[in-house]
Parts: structure tokens; C-alpha cells; sequence
């Protein structure tokens, strides 16, 4: 789309468009807004952990032989014989100085914890966007250019099974297939463990890694990328300015691809903040399965560790994550359509 | 053809337990020369294995937790070890006298030792590990060197325990599992659940820590210095951390991971891949780490205050089916109150077994008054498993449709393990609860705590949870505490298992097993009784 001039001057004037006016009052009220999401996040999820019976001692207690008096001096050390009121205003104040609190169960301050646990699952996710956007909205564009034809038909079937299987079950399947059966895939973790490789070799043994829970991760989506892409191009493809552009003697291709793909990426674009907001959490299967230590499965265990600091934690960056990454869908619907305006 | 011999002997010492006197020396022989005979270790290699959950602590002196007491041992060492039949032998104590006592207990250590740092291994380091460190924050450390009253240093190379009175347990837990020396010299004067060595750990073990990442994986390298011999063979060890079991199953299935401890396979999985050539399934190893599943009657409840109706349900249920389908034939049905690793104590002769038998399950139901109402149902009961694994699930549903039969509505209760341990330990809210539980190197560290009035401590995480009281138990196992005389301590655990299964306060369900299933090409991974939890250093390699 940038290759067309008009469409390049749209993106120039975009940014500028952002510094008069609405942009610092929408940017105020949506901060406030975060803050409001946030704080809801944090005061919700205390209570709610907080209304599960048993503590984080009692887990303790139960993982390595505990006499009384040292779960009490944990209780107090932990501050879990406070008020709940108290524990969660004293959380709060710590919070506020960005002091996250310490995860006995992992030894580490829970920044620690999560600053190792953000980066796995921020590349997850990210991977997992673009390719299943990448790949559904070619799929949707094949569909509709063809729609009613065989190809159509056999995508739409692909789709389907791709929309129907869990991905656990396809995770399963690749690990059998690839790594057992054939042998050529490395099954768990981000890395290879003790790697030395540095650069573009650690970029390649990443990849590797990946490869596997990002497609996992990807099919369901390619298929509803794939499903509202192709309902869009339709849509789109019936307008006005796409027959003026044909009318103009514009080739197909560049109609396709530059004019009409634009306007069709939108319902898109808002899959993807959606996606990006169910994946920061909800990856925990996929997390399980292939061993990557990312914010879901960290969040899983805190929950049954009754580790009110690393649960509250991880929710506080992955909250953060979705409302960052919500508006910045938001901005990027301005550079789709110049229509869209602040509000 | 070795995978044979120990498919014969698992399922023959199921059979053969009646005869549990037999087994240990013929198992242990065979284990013992089987292995890798007649071959040479090389050096070099790494060996992968795969577990779960990840670790908090890397030592296992401040945590009785099961990630510490496997990596412990491979990066500190005990002042001794175990072989087979937890026989005593020599690591970092080269030779110990117990005086006639039994209140003096001397270490001779090994002279020559330094830890990951450099520094000398002395007698100093011995004293402060179980003064300041063992007897303060280890779970079971702190009750079972309860009369260690110092430990005194006469010079460098010798450690003397002095006590209150006799503790012979206590021999059996001085391994780098149960007991690891840590050094004085970085944690003295500093808060010792704090200290950043816990997650870095300087030993004198055969490993030393490479990397960590936690929760997610752990590299050991050779200790070069090590001062038994040329080991270790390997150059480096990885655990990596796998939640999921299939997971985990694919990751030794791909050649992945060269070997899987602990039954950290799904059983059939693990008994799959035993029927491969290019695998090997090893049941030795995990005498320190035998556990029981039971079940627990609340005693505090009226209906169990009458012992025909515990005896009814024991008769109800058949504890080899739930050893043959849910354990898949990791376990022993439960006997008694010890499990039949504790070699040495372990006795069926003269308890009484109650065999499965419906329909005298119902007679003493009839007898202790509680007849079938008009509905078939005589009362209601509830059960709680322990959300650890599915093993117990699946038993308490196995129990509920027995129970079902003679006429007992048993409801299943799930949670997870928070509620667990509250409901069962603190609230005491249950009728029966399910779970697993560690026996202990001694029946005096593992076994007691379950039978003992004094444990009896609501609000405390498996301590005697059936609120069980009965002098005479209780003078046995004080007794046993103090006994010198192996003979005469074998008597009091023998009397008390027969006691304690007439009385039966707590059904033994399971005497569980551990397998390690391994690539054949690693050997010698399991060469004494505390195998897998111990160093490792004899493990090599065939390529």
C-alpha cells in the first residue's frame, strides 16, 4: 500500500494529524482509562485468589515438611497474618513504587520472574500475529478473488479443520510427527539448553524452537483471519472506488493488493488486538506442552501456589501489554482509514 | 535381557511379599552386577533429563521439598552414603564409631577436600551445617536431630556429635539428599534462607552449577577436583524443567533426553518404552524416597470411633486391583505402616492383612449397628484424594464404587492442593483423605510422624491427620527413637505394625515404586540405594 502515492502522502500527514489538538487529550483519556483497567485487574484478582482457602504457607507447608511455629514465622514474614484490607493497601503501596514483592516459591524478586517470563511470551505472541495475519488474509484475498471456484471450496475445508482443532491437539500432532517420528525438531524450550551461539545461529536455534507452538498457535487463527478477510474482500471489492480504480485501467493485481486490501484489513486488524489480548494469558496450553516458560503458565502456577505477588504481577504487565497493544490497534486504524478520527 | 530380569523380579516381589525377608539380598545382588559388568566408564558426554516441577532452592539443607532433593546431592556431598539395603559407606566421613551410649557419634572426614570456591572442606563446615542450618530449617531435620546438642570440632578433620540421648535414625540420614554439608565459610552470620547460595550453589559435590534458568532449566559441569578418584565421568548434566508428561514421554522417545528418574513418565508410557530394546527400566535406587499412598479415617468422626467399621472398609477394598490399574504395577498393596524398602524393619508376619472380602465387610457393618436402610444405604461418607497426580483420583473413585457395594455412599471431593492440605491438616474436614507421603529413609523419620499422639498438630501439613492416640503405640515409637540394638528395634516396629494395622487409624493403600527408564547406552546410573538422589558420579555414557 505504500508503494502508492496518494497512500504515501495519507501516512506523512498521519503523524502530523497526531500532534495538533485531540491526540494529547485522547492519550490522557485512555491512560486513564488503563489506569482505571488496571487497578480493577489488581483489586479483582486479589480478592478473588484471596476467597480460594489455603495460602501460599500452606503450599509451602505441604511441598517440605513444616512445624507450626515455622509456618506462623512465615505468615508473618509473608504478611499473610495482616488484614486482607491491610495486605492489599500495603500491596498497593509497594506497587506504586513499582516494587512488585518477592515469589518465595521461585526465590527471585517477581520483576526477576516476569522479565525473564515477558520476552517468551511477548515473541510468541508477536510471531503468532503476523504470521496467522499474514497467511489468513492471503488465504481470504485467494478465497474471495476465486469465491464459488474449487480453490475456494478446498480453503474453505482447510479453514474449517484448522478452526475445529484445538491446539493442543495439533501441537501434539507436530511433536510426534516431527520430533519423534522424524526426528528433526527440537521439542522444548526457547533455546537449546547451555547453547554458546550467538547472533544469527541463536536467532536460527530460536526459530527452531518456535517453530512448532507458533503454528500451533496459528492455526485457529489463520482460519478466522482467513474466514473474515475473505467476507471483507467481498465487501470491499463491490465498492465504488474499487471499480473507478478498475475503471481507470489500475492492473487487478494492484487493485487487489494496494486499493481494496487496505479497506478489507480492518475487521482484521481488530482480530489482532483481540488475539494479541486472549494470547498474553491464554497460551497456557501451548506453553505446557513445549515447555516455554511464558506469562500464562506462570500465571497457572501462582494461582495454585496461592503466590499472590507473582499472580498480581504477572497480571499487572500482561494487562499492561493488552492496553498498550489496544491502542496502538487504535492509532493504526487511523493509518488504514484517514476517516477514523480521535475521539 | 536385563529389562527381563527386572520385569521377573517386579512383578515377583509383588507376589512374593508374604516372603518379604527374601527379596532385598536377591534384588540388590542383581541390580548390583547386572549392570554395565565387565565394561569400562569412559569420560565425557552429556547426560539430559527431564522433570517437573522446576526447583526453588539448589541444596537440600534448607528444604525437604522433592526438585531440591534431587539436584542437592549432585552438588553437595553428605558425610556418608548408602549402598544397597541403606548399608552405610563412607563420603565425606572416611569412618564414624558410635560410642556405647550412643550419645557420641565421631566423624573422621576426608582429608584433602575443597569446595567449588577453593576453600578446605573442615570439621567447621560439619558443625555449622547441622547446627545453624539442618536443625533450624529442615523440615524433618529439625525433629530428628532434636538431641543433637552440639557438634563438637577437636581439629579440622573430625566432627563429633553429641546428644541427649541415643538417635539411631539419625545414620540413616547423613546423605547429600537428606543431610548436604554445606560451607560455613559463605553462609555464617548472613540469613541463611536468603543467601543468594541457595540458587548458586558452592559444594563439595561431584557437580558444579553452569547455568540456571529458572523454572525452566539447570546445567551441572564436572567438578574436576572431585576427591573420589577420576569421577565424575560425565562433563555435564541438564535438567530440563517439562510441566506436560507427554511432553516429557517425547522428549526421551526423540532422544531429546537420555533419561527420566522419579516415574516422571505416565506408567504406561514408561512401561512402553520398556518393552523397546533400546530402553531400560531400573525399580532400584529409591530407598530413601519410599513412599506409601493411604488413606486416613478421621477418628474425631463418630462412625470411625468403632474399628469394625474401618476394618469393614478395608475388607471392601482391593488394594492389588488399585495397584494393578492405577499404578500399572508401581507399587505393593499396602501391608502396613512402613513401606518394604525400609528392609531392615519392614514385617507382615503376625498383621493382620484384611484380605478383600464383601461380604464380611458387610457382616461387620451389620455388627457395629449401621444396617441398610431402606434404600440399600447404610451412611454417607466423604473422600478426599490429594490433587497430586491422578493416581489418587482415580483410587478414590475405584473406592467409592466399592464402597457403593456394601452399602457406604461415598461422595468424591476435588480441590486443589491448597484446599487440600487446609482441609485435611487444619480445618479437619474430612471423613477420609488420600494422599502420598515419604516413609523416610527410617521408619523414626517418615513413618512416625502419622502414628505419634504428640504429632497430632492440627494446622500442620502431614502430621498424624486421624488425630490416632494409643499409649502403647506411642512408648514403641519413643522407644525405636532411642534403640541402639538393631534387633530390639526391629521388635518394637514389628509389634507397632502390628498394632497400628489392628487399630488401623490409616489404611496403607499402595506401597508405591519408582522406576528410571533410560537409553541403554547410559550406565550405571543406579549403583546404590539412594541412586538417582545421589551424585551421579558414576554415570557414564556408551557411545
Amino acid at each position: 500500500m505504500s508503494a502508492s502515492p496518494t497512500s504515501a502522502t495519507r501516512q506523512t500527514a498521519v503523524p502530523f494529524h497526531f500532534l495538533s489538538g485531540p491526540l494529547p487529550r485522547y492519550v490522557l483519556r485512555r491512560l486513564s482509562q488503563a489506569v482505571l483497567v488496571l487497578l480493577l485487574v489488581i483489586v479483582g484478582s486479589f480478592f478473588l485468589l484471596k476467597m480460594a482457602p489455603g495460602d501460599l504457607v500452606d503450599v509451602l507447608a505441604g511441598n517440605s515438611d513444616m512445624t507450626a511455629e515455622q509456618m506462623a514465622a512465615l505468615r508473618t514474614q509473608y504478611g499473610l497474618d495482616q488484614p486482607l484490607l491491610v495486605q492489599l493497601f500495603l500491596y498497593m503501596k509497594r506497587l506504586v513504587t513499582l516494587d512488585f514483592g518477592y515469589s518465595p516459591l521461585n526465590a527471585a524478586p517477581v520483576l526477576d520472574v516476569i522479565m525473564q517470563r515477558w520476552p517468551v511470551t511477548a515473541i510468541l505472541v508477536a510471531s503468532s500475529v503476523v504470521v496467522s495475519m499474514t497467511l489468513g488474509a492471503l488465504l481470504g484475498v485467494v478465497s474471495a478473488r476465486n469465491a464459488g471456484k474449487p480453490i475456494d471450496l478446498a480453503i474453505s475445508m482447510v479453514m474449517l479443520l484448522f478452526y475445529a482443532t484445538p491446539s493442543f491437539v495439533i501441537a501434539i500432532c507436530f511433536i510426534l510427527f516431527f520430533s519423534v517420528f522424524l526426528g528433526v525438531m527440537p521439542i522444548a524450550g526457547f533455546a537449546t539448553v547451555g547453547t554458546q551461539a550467538t547472533g544469527l545461529a541463536y536467532a536460527w536455534d530460536v526459530a527452531k524452537h518456535l517453530a512448532m507452538p507458533v503454528a500451533a498457535l496459528c492455526t485457529f487463527y489463520i482460519a478466522i483471519y482467513g474466514r473474515i478477510g475473505r467476507a471483507a474482500m467481498l465487501e470491499v471489492l463491490k465498492l465504488d472506488y474499487v471499480r473507478t480504480a478498475r475503471a481507470k485501467g489500475i492492473s487487478e493485481r494492484r487493485v487487489i493488493y494496494v486499493h481494496a486490501l487496505r479497506n478489507a484489513m480492518l475487521p482484521l486488524v481488530t482480530m489482532a488486538g483481540l488475539q494479541v489480548s486472549a494470547l498474553v494469558g491464554g497460551a497456557v496450553l501451548i506453553e505446557t506442552i513445549f515447555g516455554l516458560p511464558g506469562m500464562g503458565r506462570t500465571a497457572f502456577d501462582a494461582v495454585f501456589e496461592r503466590d499472590t505477588n507473582l499472580l498480581l504481577g504477572v497480571l499487572f504487565i500482561s494487562s499492561l501489554s493488552v492496553v498498550v497493544v489496544n491502542f496502538i490497534i487504535d492509532l493504526l486504524y487511523m493509518v488504514l482509514d484517514p476517516r477514523v478520527e480521535l475521539t | 535381557m536385563k529389562k527381563q530380569i527386572f520385569h521377573i523380579d517386579r512383578r515377583g516381589f509383588i507376589a512374593g511379599l508374604a516372603s518379604s525377608a527374601a527379596f532385598p539380598a536377591a534384588i540388590g545382588s542383581s541390580v548390583g552386577s547386572a549392570f554395565a559388568q565387565g565394561q569400562t566408564p569412559k569420560h565425557g558426554g552429556t547426560l539430559t533429563t527431564v522433570a517437573w516441577p522446576g526447583t526453588t532452592y539448589m541444596n537440600a539443607a534448607i528444604t525437604t521439598s522433592g526438585p531440591e532433593s534431587f539436584l542437592s546431592p549432585k552438588f553437595f556431598d553428605g558425610l556418608l552414603g548408602y549402598d544397597y539395603g541403606m548399608v552405610e559407606k563412607p563420603a565425606l566421613a572416611t569412618s564414624w564409631s558410635i560410642s556405647e551410649d550412643g550419645k557420641r557419634i565421631t566423624f573422621n572426614l576426608r582429608e584433602g577436600v575443597k569446595w567449588h570456591d577453593g576453600e578446605p572442606f573442615t570439621s567447621k563446615d560439619v558443625a555449622f551445617t547441622f547446627m545453624e542450618v539442618i536443625k533450624v530449617h529442615h523440615g524433618r531435620g529439625r525433629s530428628l536431630f532434636a538431641d543433637l546438642e552440639t557438634v563438637e570440632t577437636p581439629d579440622d578433620l573430625t566432627a563429633i556429635f553429641v546428644l541427649s540421648r541415643p538417635a539411631p535414625a539419625i545414620m540413616k540420614a547423613l546423605d547429600g539428599r537428606e543431610s548436604p554439608i554445606l560451607p560455613a565459610h559463605i553462609y555464617e552470620g548472613t540469613n541463611i534462607m536468603e543467601n543468594p547460595a541457595n540458587t548458586n550453589p558452592i559444594g563439595t559435590g561431584a557437580f558444579k552449577l553452569a547455568s540456571y534458568e529458572r523454572g525452566v532449566s539447570i546445567v551441572m559441569e564436572r567438578n574436576p577436583d572431585y576427591w573420589d578418584g577420576d569421577k565424575p565421568y560425565l562433563d555435564r548434566i541438564i535438567v530440563q524443567y517439562i510441566p506436560d508428561a507427554s511432553t516429557r514421554t517425547a522428549m526421551l522417545e526423540s532422544g531429546q533426553a537420555d533419561v527420566v528418574f522419579l516415574n516422571f513418565l505416565p506408567a504406561l508410557d514408561t512401561l512402553r518404552l520398556a518393552e523397546s530394546p533400546d530402553f531400560e527400566m531400573v525399580e532400584e535406587g529409591y530407598e530413601t524416597s519410599a513412599s506409601n499412598h493411604q488413606m486416613d479415617f478421621n477418628l474425631d468422626r463418630e462412625i470411625f470411633k468403632d474399628a469394625r467399621v474401618r476394618h469393614a472398609i478395608a475388607h471392601a477394598i482391593d488394594r492389588q486391583w488399585i495397584v494393578d490399574n492405577v499404578w500399572h504395577g508401581f507399587g505393593v498393596a499396602g501391608a502396613t505402616p512402613l513401606h518394604h524398602e525400609q528392609r531392615a524393619f519392614f514385617t507382615t508376619e503376625g498383621v493382620p492383612s484384611y484380605p478383600y472380602d464383601l461380604a464380611k465387610a458387610e457382616a461387620l457393618l451389620d455388627e457395629a449397628g449401621y444396617p441398610r436402610g431402606a434404600n440399600g444405604v447404610r451412611f454417607d461418607l466423604t473422600i478426599d484424594p490429594t490433587p497430586y497426580g491422578d493416581e489418587s483420583l482415580i483410587a478414590a473413585e475405584y473406592i467409592r464404587e466399592q464402597l457403593r457395594q456394601i452399602g457406604i455412599r461415598l461422595t468424591i471431593r476435588t480441590q486443589d492442593y491448597a484446599v487440600f492440605i487446609k482441609r485435611c491438616w487444619t480445618d479437619r474436614d474430612f471423613d477420609l483423605c488420600l494422599y502420598t507421603a515419604a516413609m523416610g529413609a527410617d521408619p523414626t523419620i517418615g513413618v512416625q510422624r502419622f502414628y505419634w499422639s504428640k504429632n497430632f498438630k492440627p494446622g500442620v501439613a502431614f502430621s498424624n491427620a486421624s488425630n490416632y492416640s494409643n499409649p502403647e503405640v506411642d512408648e514403641l515409637l519413643e522407644a525405636a527413637q532411642v534403640e541402639l540394638d538393631p534387633e530390639k528395634r526391629k521388635e518394637q516396629f514389628a509389634k507397632f505394625q502390628q498394632i497400628a494395622m489392628t487399630d488401623l487409624p490409616t489404611l496403607p493403600v499402595v506401597h508405591t515404586t519408582r522406576a528410571t527408564i533410560a537409553w541403554r547406552k547410559v550406565k550405571d546410573h543406579t549403583v546404590d540405594a539412594v541412586g538417582a538422589l545421589g551424585n551421579l558420579a558414576n554415570c557414564w555414557i556408551e557411545e
